[in-house]
């Protein structure tokens, strides 16, 4: 089998976090949050992050902030969503600066985003889906704030949108598709709620997303995709049905998937390579016990060591 | 991000490139300037139009769009003009998300400023151009999850039947078979019908098997289409699971004679009753179960279900007589009589519990004076739980009736797909469905033939048709085995022993159940071993004992020679408290560090417990309760007197120091006396 690049990959994350005035950088200019996410956790789960300046992080992501509601948006400037809120906690967990913020007025404006369903939008314009409800849930638990939202009807909500197949959509009859199947099993590990899955079930029709070429797809009769290498791995993890795939053809696909010159991953081979991708490859690699890499959780999407610190350190 | 080539297919001229970017970043530094200062002229909103045109992506432009909108109609004063300004707003921002989905079908921004808009109502849709635009983009992808979705709130706004709905995921169905959203949709649409009884769907039995009909057609049109199959598993599902709830097993059995040890009368002050289910239930409580014994009455015993969180359903529920051991003194015994009027179901069982005078040579203490050896010779004495063993003692007449329809098209179907794996001997689909009905058929159907040797063959077959699937098809394979081995008294026997030393525990006789050695990847059917209090795992290939939760009776486990990777995957022995003896030995704890059960047991990170005070404890001896946190948890809960953990590479001096302050009541562990 080939070997993962670290090197390279590492100099791949560090370049993108240079790059903002070409086109593909421009187009991704709104989510650029999710990025710093995606480079940093990458470059933890390397063992790399001390190439990165703590301080000029920190200091960016609460420009990114916005004053009045107290949510992040993707880039200076823009809006504030909770998608954005999400990866903003993430990397200051990561750095373990979640003393930058304050806590309370991040989580208000996640908790307020709850819905008397027990549902969450993404912002106040009211977008619905359960990608919010993981988003919102694991922000605040990591916040240690949980409690500010009704846990109950949340989770009353995401099981609503079981379908019969085992799987979870977005929103109620939503078909099933290995993105929300993570937001919706990650939101009931946190919650503690994984007995309302038929963990047989959906073990079953998540390792049926491995196909000949040894990748994943997200649903029957779809292409491979990198991604689906954290998104169907962590929820098989999740369930304890991680056995069911071929671990060996997995990551043979990923490391395929390199681009050995100029560093970072792509969705498949012989395109062309994100920072997205790159995450997913990595982290599907640290999720299967790949030699030198940190373990990753697979329900708080941060390594193993930072989860165990926010939860076991007072 | 996807689906670009890595080198591009052709070069870029670079000044080209640049005057791209450049209008790109002119475009939206406006657009935030625009936003933040609120301007909202149709030059600036144009910009915005330019800017979502090119990327669709910029949630913050579709944002601004919203609240030009909404400052733009609050402009417009009270004149007959009115709906036509509204009509025309409404319309260019209908126009733009078509736009915006021409450049990128599934731009989450784009569908949803189409709802947001017209979810406002300030004019009745237009539901011709609704739909038609949604019949182009379903036309030109089938599974674009972002129609179907938008597809559902039209027709709710419209106020369409659920029928009419279920007509259109045939159309979709007959245009092309391999379309998983639409028998997707389908089965949801029917679940729905078929649950709400509306007219036309009372006859669950007929409209399943023109289902069945249907997907048959597609199994034979496309057998590679893995659509189909996934919709025969759900029909088999309708057509195999009572949709009642019921109970399927209890400990005491009914009528049973409970023989108490009179030396060890005095430790036992417990004894449990266990309720095993079919499905997860709530509602066994002091209403629903009456206990009636000169021991107590129901007000003192408490139901619980057994979870590993706060879920308050279980299949398992069980409650303890306390003291009785004080009642059971005299010849006649202690009689308890018990009242189940749950799930639609009533149970009766009455059972006896009697003191016996068995001479344990002179041994006293509490047992554990000596080490337990797990070295129990076959036995062929009568064993008064196997003499009763009847694993479908409690199966209720109401169920045998329903299943004649189940039976019969279970049957055809099995016919039907003997006759494909006859012509197709390399589908994996066809021998796992043909597997998983044969299944089916034998937990409907009791007594008579099974069809065990054919299940197990067919995933012999699967593991080396489909080999990167074998652990699911050996975890299948395991199930069966049990399911053979535990179906009745004869061939239950050939897995017990008697074992020697056993001076321990208050209920006899003591037997084991020795099921080593046989390949078992995971556990199943415990409903039939709850009476079990020595069992034997050893020399397995068990990565989970979920289901042992249930043996409440259990004195001494063996999970040696295994493949557990953590101690959270023993999250079910937690709840056993009458075990004393766990041997853990050569299993593989330590070496993983990821950790699959993390989140099935109960820990902070779920927040389904807190740090405990023996964690406290620890940290304030400077021990680092984050590395060892697993098996705090789990010790901390149990009374063991005996373990073994070598061969595990988690086992060191350290391990072993902190094992013996977590179990104060310790006596063994690794075979030398602790302290």
């Amino acid at each position: 089998m080939g070997e993962l690049a670290v090197e390279k990959h590492a100099q791949y994350i560090l370049s993108v976090e240079k790059r903002k005035d070409d086109f593909e950088s421009l187009v991704m200019e709104h989510l650029r949050l999710n990025g710093a996410y995606w480079g940093l956790t990458t470059l933890d789960i390397m063992h790399k992050l001390g190439s990165v300046n703590p301080d000029e992080v920190v200091t960016w992501i609460l420009s990114c902030q916005d004053k009045e509601s107290g949510g992040f948006g993707g880039n200076v400037g823009h809006d504030p969503h909770v998608l954005y809120t999400l990866s903003a906690v993430q990397v200051l967990a990561l750095l373990d600066r979640l003393d930058a913020v304050d806590v309370d007025k991040v989580s208000d404006y996640v908790a307020g985003l709850q819905k008397e369903d027990g549902s969450f939008a993404g912002d106040i314009w009211g977008e619905i889906d359960t990608r919010f409800s993981y988003v919102a849930i694991c922000c605040l638990s990591l916040l240690h704030r949980l409690n500010k939202i009704n846990v109950e009807k949340a989770v009353d909500y995401i099981v609503s949108c079981k379908n019969l197949d085992g799987g979870f959509g977005s929103i109620p009859g939503g078909e099933s598709h290995a993105g929300q199947i993570f937001c919706c099993v990650g939101a009931l590990a946190i919650t503690g709620s994984l007995h309302h899955i038929d963990r047989d079930l959906l073990g079953w029709w998540l390792c049926e997303r491995q196909c000949k070429d040894g990748g994943l797809n997200g649903r029957p009769e779809k292409l491979t995709d990198v991604c689906y290498s954290w998104w169907v791995l962590s929820s098989l993890i999740m369930i304890d049905r991680v056995h069911w795939i071929d671990k060996n053809k997995l990551s043979k696909f990923i490391l395929n998937c390199q681009d050995l010159e100029k560093g970072g991953i792509s969705d498949r081979p012989d395109n062309a390579v994100d920072v997205f991708h790159t995450y997913f490859g990595v982290a599907g690699l640290s999720l299967m016990e790949y030699p030198g890499l940190k373990p990753i959780d697979p329900a708080y999407a941060l390594p193993v060591d930072v989860v165990n610190r926010i939860f076991f350190q007072k | 991000m996807h689906g670009r080539p890595r080198k591009a297919t052709k070069q870029e001229d670079p000044a080209a490139a640049a005057a791209k970017s450049a209008r790109l970043r002119v475009l939206q530094s406006q657009l935030l300037h625009f936003h933040h200062n609120r301007i909202y002229t149709k030059e600036a909103v144009s910009v915005s139009s330019k800017l979502l045109d090119i990327n669709p992506e910029i949630y913050t432009g579709w944002n601004y769009r919203k609240l030009a909108f909404q400052h733009n109609l609050k402009e417009v004063s009270d004149t007959d003009t009115d709906t036509e300004t509204i009509k025309s707003a409404i319309e260019d921002e209908l126009r733009m998300v078509e736009v915006a989905l021409r450049r990128n079908p599934k731009s989450y921004g784009a569908w949803y400023h189409r709802k947001w808009i017209l979810g406002q109502k300030l004019v009745l849709a237009n539901f011709d151009h609704e739909f038609r635009l949604l019949d182009m983009l379903l036309k030109a992808d089938a599974r674009n999850f972002h129609g179907w979705n938008y597809r559902r709130f039209i027709a709710r706004l419209k106020d369409v039947s659920e029928e009419e709905e279920l007509k259109f995921t045939m159309d979709m169905i007959n245009t092309n078979f391999s379309n998983y959203s639409a028998w997707h949709n389908r089965s949801m649409l029917l679940s729905k019908l078929l649950r709400k009884k509306v007219k036309g769907f009372h006859e669950e039995e007929s409209i399943l098997s023109d289902e069945f009909e249907l997907v048959r057609q597609a199994l034979f049109t496309d057998p590679s289409d893995q659509s189909g199959w996934f919709y025969h598993l759900w029909l088999l599902d309708q057509t195999s699971t009572p949709h009642k709830p019921h109970l399927v097993s209890s400990w005491p059995s009914d009528k049973l004679n409970i023989e108490i040890s009179a030396q060890f009368k005095e430790k036992c002050e417990r004894f449990p009753i266990i309720f095993c289910f079919n499905q997860q239930v709530d509602g066994v409580n002091l209403a629903t179960v009456t206990v009636n014994s000169k021991l107590v009455s129901s007000e003192h015993i408490t139901w619980k279900p057994l979870s590993a969180n706060n879920s308050r359903k279980s299949k398992i529920w069980v409650a303890f007589l306390q003291n009785f051991n004080k009642y059971c003194d005299n010849s006649e015994g202690l009689s308890v009589e018990i009242s189940l009027h749950c799930c639609e179901s009533i149970v009766h069982l009455k059972f006896l519990m009697k003191l016996s005078h068995m001479d344990h040579q002179g041994k006293n203490g509490d047992g554990f004076e000596e080490l337990f050896l797990w070295d129990c010779p076959k036995s062929q004495e009568i064993n008064p739980y196997l003499v009763s063993y009847d694993p479908w003692r409690l199966r209720v007449e109401s169920v045998e009736e329903d299943a004649k329809w189940h039976l019969d098209t279970l049957s055809a179907e099995i016919a039907l797909f003997k006759e494909m794996s006859e012509c197709d001997e390399d589908s994996k689909f066809v021998k796992l469905t043909l597997a998983r009905l044969l299944g089916a058929h034998n937990s409907i159907k009791s007594g008579g033939s099974s069809y065990f040797e054919e299940i197990l063959k067919l995933y012999d077959d699967l593991i080396k048709l489909d080999a990167p699937h074998f652990s699911y098809y050996r975890d299948e394979r395991s199930l069966v085995l049990l399911d053979q081995m535990t179906s009745s008294k004869d061939s239950l026997v050939e897995y017990c022993s008697r074992c020697e030393n056993t001076s321990f525990s208050c209920i006899n006789p003591q037997l084991c159940i020795n099921f080593s050695g046989l390949n078992l990847t995971r556990i199943g059917f415990v409903e039939r071993l709850l009476w079990v209090q020595i069992l034997d795992l050893s020399h397995n290939n068990l990565t989970s004992i979920l289901g042992l939760e249930a043996l409440q009776l259990l004195v001494c486990l063996n999970l040696s020679h295994n493949q557990i990777m953590s101690f959270t995957a023993l999250e079910p022995i937690k709840s056993l408290q009458s075990l004393k003896v766990l041997d853990l030995s050569f299993n593989e704890i330590g070496s993983h560090p990821v950790d699959t059960t993390r989140y099935l047991c109960s820990s902070p990170l779920s927040h389904t417990c807190n740090v405990t005070e023996t964690m406290e404890e620890l940290a304030r001896e400077n021990i680092k309760i984050g590395d060892f946190w697993e098996a705090i948890l789990l010790f901390e809960s149990l009374q063991l007197a005996q373990l073994d953990m070598q061969g595990n590479p988690v086992t060191n001096e350290r391990f072993r120091v902190l094992v013996e302050k977590v179990i104060p009541c310790l006596k063994w562990l690794d075979g030398k006396p602790v302290r």
